[in-house]
């Protein structure tokens, strides 16, 4: 049963965790925005502003009040909903998070897409032939994975598939004809343009998410084949594989079913991890391919001290990585009937 | 099948739903009527022209606003002419300035634009007191006395009074910066909330009566202008101007070749280098007004050795710089006003020359060199510039450390006066020279609690009475030559005298694709002008 009474336990305990959690993380997020060597307030007021202006603007943005006293404001305004307004774009963080976000998770998702659908068979097909040439070809693209900057990767990408064979659409989510001509309903373009019936914008978008996407893919592709080749060479030392073989089962089902089934579980902790990590935003690739996304968001906001961004940010990544913990929670009790 | 195979066809059907399609598209170039630019628009922090001060934000007020007094974009040296004001006329007292408004000019929301305008935008600019006020303040207007101080006597006609008699240009020439700039009263105030005049709903919106009004702006992304068709200027030749945020040069540099934008403006000196020989593009050269410089905080003793400082000045290799890591992108100058202002100095006295340096070090007793922190900020350019500094200054066996933050860390160090040594930039504020020598070469009241953290003397902590008396002098004095004069002698004796090392000037490069033409960049006065662009 999937509603079990030990299920609904676990649930509110997790929701207990889950609030700890977030407060834990604004907290922690708080102080250190507090008390590093930035100026909030000289990042609005700007060099050159006079004492008496800077002041007034540590006034309005109550800084003259003890940390405490911060902390308890903003605390209580989160707890309403308002996560407060940015330094940096004048608009209310929440609003900034709605446009940037879905930006990130477009990308996230394709790459993790990318990710699954080729690192696990790959990641297979190396633990089956290990040793042997597919797997020493696995191995190298996955170390390639591992040791390419993906800035570097980035910037090659555009310069073949976009400069010189005009495959992909450029940097950016669209060509800038297109921005703001389907109606934002999501904030996912593919989703939106979709929705709006416009397959020429569909296109457009595809064609530049594809690049992006790819190289951010490649690098959950070298991550996701490096992991299941290990947990099935793992697996396929096991006894029940040889019982499995002696009683006739054909090796496909063998690997396929009976090896791969068994690592879903420690797989499915691995994904989702790559996904949340993903949906950090990766202010590289978003800066290489000026994709307006939530890792630029709060980096941008980070470096000049605008907290209310960085905070929301934080808290949304916070988010994503305690849903995603549910979620794959959730996951294990469908592949496992142990967990149920 | 065998299991290898069958793992293959397995993985190879992933593969061919994953694998990048390749989508047939051909890039033709932008439209006709249509400019695209590339550049980074991520220090725009408020689009209302009583707060902007950055310079993504002066571009975007500059084609949407209009100022009282403005520059023609072509000729930017011929000074100031009529803007929005069709003339003006000064009193005998040379305190009270009357502007008579140009008739038929209309904002983009249909309103006709008044003196009621004008006295308003500039009032509010006063009683809002953002960073950028001082450029109107400090001809004695306060928020108690700015309604009576500037007013509109009738719907054509406005008049400002100084506190005192300043050289009319320098009054004039404050008018044509970004505060200057007249907003629709009628709009503002239908969007005002809690007594703002309106300035939370025009941090984001706009309400001018520029070439261009504001489609949409997307912080860190783009913002989108659409053409004014009844701009009084003229309508402008591009309908619509899309200003994309792209903050790497080398994506900015493929942009540009593949015709997906028709100007790329933050290139760096390889990528100008690369595109040199394209023959689709072009690279203009403008000469801006910031200035690259790095000063000497008077409160650590050795720094305050007039000798230690020649010696510093000595130490710098102006134009192993300016020729190899920055080449194209500065040029060599010395004085604290940049070139093209009234009143510049060429004079270069110094260069690098270790042999020198050392001589003037043994006689101020630090033959030995001495250790001592450059304050950096952590972008490329500042850096290499410290490196280089690092370097020259190791020759004479004075061992610098590079201290590197983030622009805003060691800013708050620098207005703190906790530097030795500060490397910094300076862009000037408006295109008037006391606008420079109000910071370098002013500074009333040295004691560390007069907290003058507007001006980089007070930063150093150079206490210069007579100095100061000379700049407030020449503020005043409303002969143009002999003004320009005075603010000849006061950079000598700064070039000599101040723990002020002035290296470089700023020339900006812009790619442009070949058939874009009449885009101003602005100068060392003023900012960039898309309605003279044609293509």
């Amino acid at each position: 049963m999937l509603l079990s009474p030990r299920f609904l336990r676990s649930i509110l305990k997790t929701a207990a965790t889950v609030a700890v959690t977030f407060a834990g993380l604004l907290f922690i997020t708080f102080i250190i925005g507090r008390v590093m060597p930035i100026d909030p307030a000289l990042s609005v007021v700007g060099d050159k502003a006079s004492e008496e202006i800077y002041q007034a603007a540590r006034k309005a943005m109550g800084l003259d009040q003890p940390l405490y006293v911060q902390f308890f404001y903003y605390f209580r305004d989160v707890l309403q909903g308002d996560l407060g307004t940015s330094l940096l774009t004048a608009r209310p963080v929440a609003e900034d998070i709605v446009r940037v976000f879905p930006a990130t998770l477009e990308l996230a998702t394709i790459a993790t897409f990318f990710g699954v659908v080729l690192g696990i068979p790959m990641g297979v097909v190396a633990a089956v032939n290990k040793g042997r040439w597919p797997d020493q070809i696995v191995r190298l693209l996955g170390l390639f994975g591992y040791s390419m900057p993906v800035f570097w990767l980035g910037l090659i990408g555009l310069l073949i598939f976009y400069g010189v064979l005009g495959w992909v659409g450029g940097p950016g989510r669209l060509d800038i004809f297109f921005e703001d001509v389907v109606p934002r309903i999501t904030g996912v373009i593919l989703i939106d343009s979709l929705i709006a019936g416009d397959f020429e914008i569909f296109g457009n978008a595809f064609s530049h998410i594809i690049l992006p996407a790819s190289v951010l893919g490649y690098y959950s592709i070298a991550y996701i084949s490096r992991m299941t080749r290990s947990f099935m060479l793992e697996q396929l030392s096991q006894e029940y594989i040889t019982t499995a073989r002696v009683k006739g089962i054909s090796e496909f089902q063998v690997i396929w079913r009976h090896a791969l089934g068994n690592v879903m579980v420690p797989l499915i902790t691995v994904i989702a991890l790559s996904y949340a990590q993903l949906l950090e935003g990766s202010v590289l690739t978003e800066t290489v391919f000026a994709w307006p996304g939530l890792g630029f968001y709060i980096t941008a906001g980070l470096l000049s001290a605008d907290m209310n961004a960085v905070l929301g940010g934080t808290l949304v990544v916070g988010g994503v990585f305690v849903g995603l913990n549910l979620l794959s929670d959730l996951l294990y009790r469908l592949v496992d009937p142990r967990a149920r | 099948m065998n299991a290898l195979a069958k793992s293959f066809a397995v993985a190879a059907l992933a593969a061919s739903v994953a694998l990048p399609a390749s989508i047939g598209q051909t890039f033709a170039a932008t439209p006709a009527d249509t400019l695209v630019i590339a550049t980074t628009i991520d220090d725009i922090v408020s689009l209302d022209p009583a707060e902007i001060f950055e310079f993504s934000g002066g571009d975007l007020a500059q084609n949407v606003y209009d100022t009282l007094v403005a520059f023609e974009p072509a000729n930017l040296s011929g000074g100031y002419v009529p803007g929005l004001a069709e003339s003006w006329t000064i009193s005998e007292d040379g305190k009270t300035y009357s502007f008579k408004m140009r008739p038929g000019v209309k904002f983009h929301s249909g309103n006709p634009v008044t003196a009621n305008d004008a006295a308003f935008s500039l009032q509010r600019a006063v009683i809002l007191n953002k960073t950028p006020s001082f450029i109107l303040t400090q001809f004695g207007f306060t928020a108690d006395n700015v309604k009576e101080k500037i007013k509109a006597v009738d719907d054509m006609t406005l008049v400002i009074e100084t506190d005192k008699k300043y050289a009319s240009s320098f009054v004039l020439n404050c008018l044509t910066a970004t505060i200057g700039n007249i907003v629709d009263m009628k709009v503002a105030m239908q969007n005002e909330k809690d007594g703002d005049m309106g300035y939370e709903w025009l941090k984001t919106n706009s309400a001018g009566s520029g070439a261009y009004s504001l489609r949409g702006w997307k912080p860190n992304e783009n913002y989108v202008l659409e053409a004014n068709e009844n701009y009084w200027r003229g309508a402008p030749s591009m309908k619509r101007v899309f200003v994309r945020h792209i903050g790497e040069s080398a994506t900015q540099r493929l942009l540009l070749e593949k015709g997906d934008v028709d100007v790329a403006r933050n290139l760096s000196p390889d990528d100008i280098a690369s595109i040199s020989s394209n023959g689709d593009l072009r690279i203009d050269e403008d000469l801006r007004g910031r200035i690259m410089y790095f000063s000497l905080n008077q409160d650590v003793p050795v720094l305050a050795k007039p000798k230690v400082q020649e010696a510093l000045k000595y130490l710098v290799d102006y134009e192993g710089m300016a020729n190899t890591f920055l080449r194209g992108q500065y040029t060599v100058h010395q004085a604290f006003l940049p070139l093209t202002y009234l009143g510049e100095l060429k004079d270069k006295p110094y260069k690098l020359d270790v042999a020198k340096a050392k001589a003037l070090l043994a006689e101020a007793g630090e033959a030995d060199g001495f250790d001592v922190k450059i304050f950096v900020r952590n972008a490329q350019e500042r850096m290499e510039i410290g490196q280089s500094l690092q370097n020259t200054f190791a020759q004479a066996g004075i061992k610098a450390t590079l201290e590197v933050a983030t622009g805003k860390q060691t800013l708050g160090i620098y207005r703190a006066r906790k530097h030795e040594i500060y490397l910094g930039a300076w862009g000037p504020d408006y295109p008037d020279p006391h606008t420079n020598a109000d910071t370098f070469a002013h500074n009333p009241d040295n004691a560390f609690e007069a907290k003058n953290t507007g001006k980089l003397a007070w930063r150093n902590a150079w206490d210069i009475p007579a100095m100061t008396k000379e700049t407030e002098a020449a503020v005043e004095e409303s002969d143009r030559d002999t003004r320009a004069e005075m603010y000849r002698k006061i950079q000598k004796d700064h070039q000599m005298t101040s723990p002020f090392a002035v290296m470089l000037q700023k020339i900006e490069q812009t790619g442009l694709r070949k058939n874009v033409t009449g885009l101003y960049t602005g100068g060392a006065v003023s900012s960039v002008y898309y309605w003279t662009v044609k293509k």
